[in-house]
């Protein structure tokens, strides 16, 4: 396990074999005969879930130093929840999070959850969909929101003089028309995985898990193309057909990230170093306004082309913005009001952007297609980095006549543990 | 509830059969136990089923007594006596439900709601529940309180025949808390009169009784178990409580919508830890 530690930074950690993963899971040669002699489920589920080849390359370990869906490659499905802690006492929170740490380790090798009792006259302990299925990259994001700290006034787990002081509820900004249904949350599981069954039989189950300690408060589901739908692996697009992702931190550059990404040891908070900030919004864009915009207009919204997904005034789409470039009028070739120059800034702080598309049927209000951006951010300090930069977007930003915030939500993503410890062993001690 | 419970039914057939062939009850129940392998804490839990059984009867007695005087306020046209005494009688059903719902041909006639049976077949509770609430009135519904009188002493007389096994015990807890969580928690069981906290009030107290008879039992298994449903019990009764007034209950339709997803939640969180209940059964 030592070797993961460094996470998922080190792309070649994810063409683990099954040995590997064998080994990740604790289980060495004498595991294995206890689970031949007939000992727990272990060698069955494992045996259906990974045989099979293409398999060896789909495990992202859980343990590591970071919590991995943070800086993994993006996964093609997304199921995220909100939840509300109604668990009183500080030992029953603790209980949760280490039931969930166990959990969430053996969902990502593929595994269901606790032994499989065979008895049947109880209720199975997993709930069985995701038998046999691969662990489809799975990745386990916990978070806290800043009501596990202090709930309308209230320090129900004397966690009270621990809050960072970046964990608050976010502003409101202009125009923002968040509904409660959206907004907030004590605790997060953000699932990411390749396949949404996979996903959703995580989240059931950890959410199963906290009954009587939590409830949902909103949960929402995300998609990206698949990769299988995309054989030139290029960046996806959004729905409004434009490639989004292009301009991000460098995931392999270890020092960018600690800039921007990570919370370091210095930054105020020592339970939460090496874990990561998130913003959730539930965007919704209006398809069919933005269906009858020009193109010519939809490029100047985002600032780039819609094709190559190239800066306007460049070729192609990993080209350098150039904000200072001028047309024949003296006007710059980037607009002012454009959603990228906004949101670039003067380029000294960014956002680990990783958003999922979501649709939810009809807007039962208008009839239209709910449709939009999960938008999903992760940074050093909220801050510093999302706060300023959706303040500019959302006085000046083109964007904004197509699309509505909803939903809104701010966590602190615990850092990562080893086998024995557990998520939130660091705020908790 | 109008639905046979498939579970309960399989139990129960071949007791059943006994029971309706042999008028000596208890022998007929003797016969089945000796049947069984003999388990550790097995007689313990066959006792348990016992006190169960006298429960259930004692509030099919109650609900017998009680649709007397609901039938008989709706036959001399008596709406508000009627109407006060329509939900408090049904709460002796709803707590006995494992067992009352066993006739699976007794149970729609007392209790199918609008649409559960074809029209001219909906007789039973709310069938008049509709009149009195709906209409208004009492006149033309004489003749289904009679039949839901005879239809009440068909059952009383039919119950007396149910062998109540541990298992019957173990499924019904989880069963009754199922039945709040789909149908009691939507609206649904009492459309015409929102008197659904009284059903949902009965169903969670009929579950009670069955983890209190359990209890001893499960505390040498498993205490903090247990002890967590305890616990849920007790915030579901909370909850409960915040929505009386005097004896009864809200209206369903004043609640809001959060404080019905907090009726549902709650009720998901004591419905878990007590579907593990049936380790009590686990040999030691
Ligand atoms: C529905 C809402 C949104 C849509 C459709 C959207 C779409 C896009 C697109 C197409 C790009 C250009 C390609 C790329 O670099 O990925 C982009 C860039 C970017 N967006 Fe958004 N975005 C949305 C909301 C937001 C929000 C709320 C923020 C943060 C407050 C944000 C921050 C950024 C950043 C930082 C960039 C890169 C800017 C740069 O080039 O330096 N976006 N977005």
């Amino acid at each position: 396990m030592e070797k993961n530690s460094q996470n998922n930074t080190d792309s070649s950690l994810r063409r683990i074999s099954r040995r590997n993963v064998l080994k990740a899971a604790g289980i060495g040669g004498a595991g294995m005969l206890l689970g031949a002699s007939g000992i727990g489920s272990f060698l069955t589920s494992t045996g259906n879930s990974m045989t099979k080849d293409e398999t060896d390359n789909n495990f992202i370990p859980f343990y590591g130093k970071h919590q991995s869906g943070i800086i993994t490659d993006m996964q093609d499905h997304i199921y995220f929840v909100s939840l509300e802690v109604t668990a009183e006492s500080r030992q029953d929170l603790i209980k949760l999070f280490k039931d969930w740490t166990n959990a969430a380790a053996a969902l990502t090798e593929g595994k269901g959850v606790g032994e499989a009792s065979g008895k049947s006259y109880l209720p199975p302990k997993d709930t069985g969909e995701a038998a046999g299925l691969s662990p489809s990259n799975l990745t386990i994001t916990f978070g806290v929101g800043p009501g596990l700290f202090v709930k309308d006034g209230r320090d129900r787990f004397g966690l009270q003089r621990k809050r960072p002081k970046e964990l608050k509820d976010l502003p409101l900004f202009p125009l923002d028309s968040l509904d409660e249904k959206w907004t907030g949350g004590d605790i997060c599981i953000q699932a990411c995985a390749d396949d949404l069954q996979v996903a959703f039989h995580a989240v059931r189950n950890l959410v199963r898990i906290a009954r009587g300690k939590a409830v949902i408060h909103w949960a929402q589901t995300g998609f990206q193309r698949t990769k299988q739908a995309d054989l030139k692996k290029e960046t996806p697009r959004n729905l409004f057909g434009f490639k989004d992702g292009t301009v991000n931190p460098d995931l392999h550059n270890q020092k960018e990230l600690n800039e921007q990404v990570w919370v370091q040891p210095e930054d105020g908070t020592s339970w939460l170093a090496g874990g990561s900030y998130m913003v959730v919004r539930r965007i919704q864009m209006y398809i069919e306004v933005w269906d009858r915009s020009s193109l010519r207009d939809q490029e100047a919204t985002f600032g780039r082309l819609r094709e190559s997904g190239a800066p306007l005034g460049q070729k192609h789409e990993f080209d350098k913005a150039d904000y200072q470039k001028k047309d024949e009028n003296s006007e710059p070739v980037i607009p002012m009001n454009s959603h990228m120059r906004l949101a670039h800034g003067k380029g000294q702080n960014q956002i680990l952007r990783r958003s999922y598309s979501y649709t939810d049927g009809m807007d039962p209000d208008t009839g239209s297609l709910d449709a939009g951006l999960l938008f999903i951010c992760f940074q050093r300090n909220p801050d510093k980095q999302f706060i300023p930069m959706q303040e500019r977007l959302a006085k000046q930003d083109k964007l904004n006549e197509y699309t509505v915030h909803k939903g809104s939500a701010l966590f602190a993503c615990l850092p990562g543990t080893h086998k024995g410890g557990y998520i939130g062993e660091t705020l908790f001690s | 509830m109008q639905k046979l419970k498939m579970a309960a039914a399989i139990l129960m057939s071949t007791s059943l059969l006994f029971g309706c062939s042999n008028s000596d009850n208890s022998t007929s129940a003797q016969k089945e136990k000796e049947k069984l392998p003999v388990k550790e804490g097995s007689e313990k839990l066959d006792e348990v089923a016992l006190k169960y059984r006298e429960y259930a009867l004692s509030e099919i007695e109650a609900f017998v007594k009680e649709t007397e005087t609901f039938t008989s306020a709706v036959k001399t046209g008596d709406i508000e006596g009627a109407k006060e005494t329509y939900a408090p009688a049904r709460m002796h059903y709803e707590r006995a439900e494992p067992i009352a719902e066993v006739f699976g041909d007794l149970d729609p006639k007392i209790d199918a709601r609008e649409g559960d049976v074809p029209e001219k077949e909906w007789t039973g509770y709310h069938r008049i529940e509709k009149g009195l609430w709906i209409e208004n009135t009492t006149k033309g519904y004489e003749q289904y309180a009679e039949q839901l009188m005879k239809d009440v002493n068909l059952l009383r007389a039919k119950v007396e025949t149910v062998d109540v096994t541990p298992e019957l015990l173990i499924t019904g807890a989880v069963d009754l808390l199922n039945e709040v969580s789909t149908s009691k928690v939507t609206g649904e069981e009492d459309r015409y009169s929102h008197t659904d906290l009284y059903d949902f009030a009965a169903n969670v107290q009929g579950a009670e009784k069955i983890y209190l008879l359990l209890k001893p039992s499960l505390m040498e298994k498993d205490q903090a178990l247990s002890e967590d449903i305890q616990k849920q019990f007790n915030s579901v009764f909370g909850l409960l409580e915040q929505h009386k007034i005097g004896e009864g209950y809200k209206a369903y339709t004043e609640l809001t919508k959060p404080e019905v997803k907090q009726l549902s939640q709650s009720i998901d969180a004591l419905a878990e830890p007590l579907s593990q209940i049936g380790v009590v059964t686990e040999e030691t």
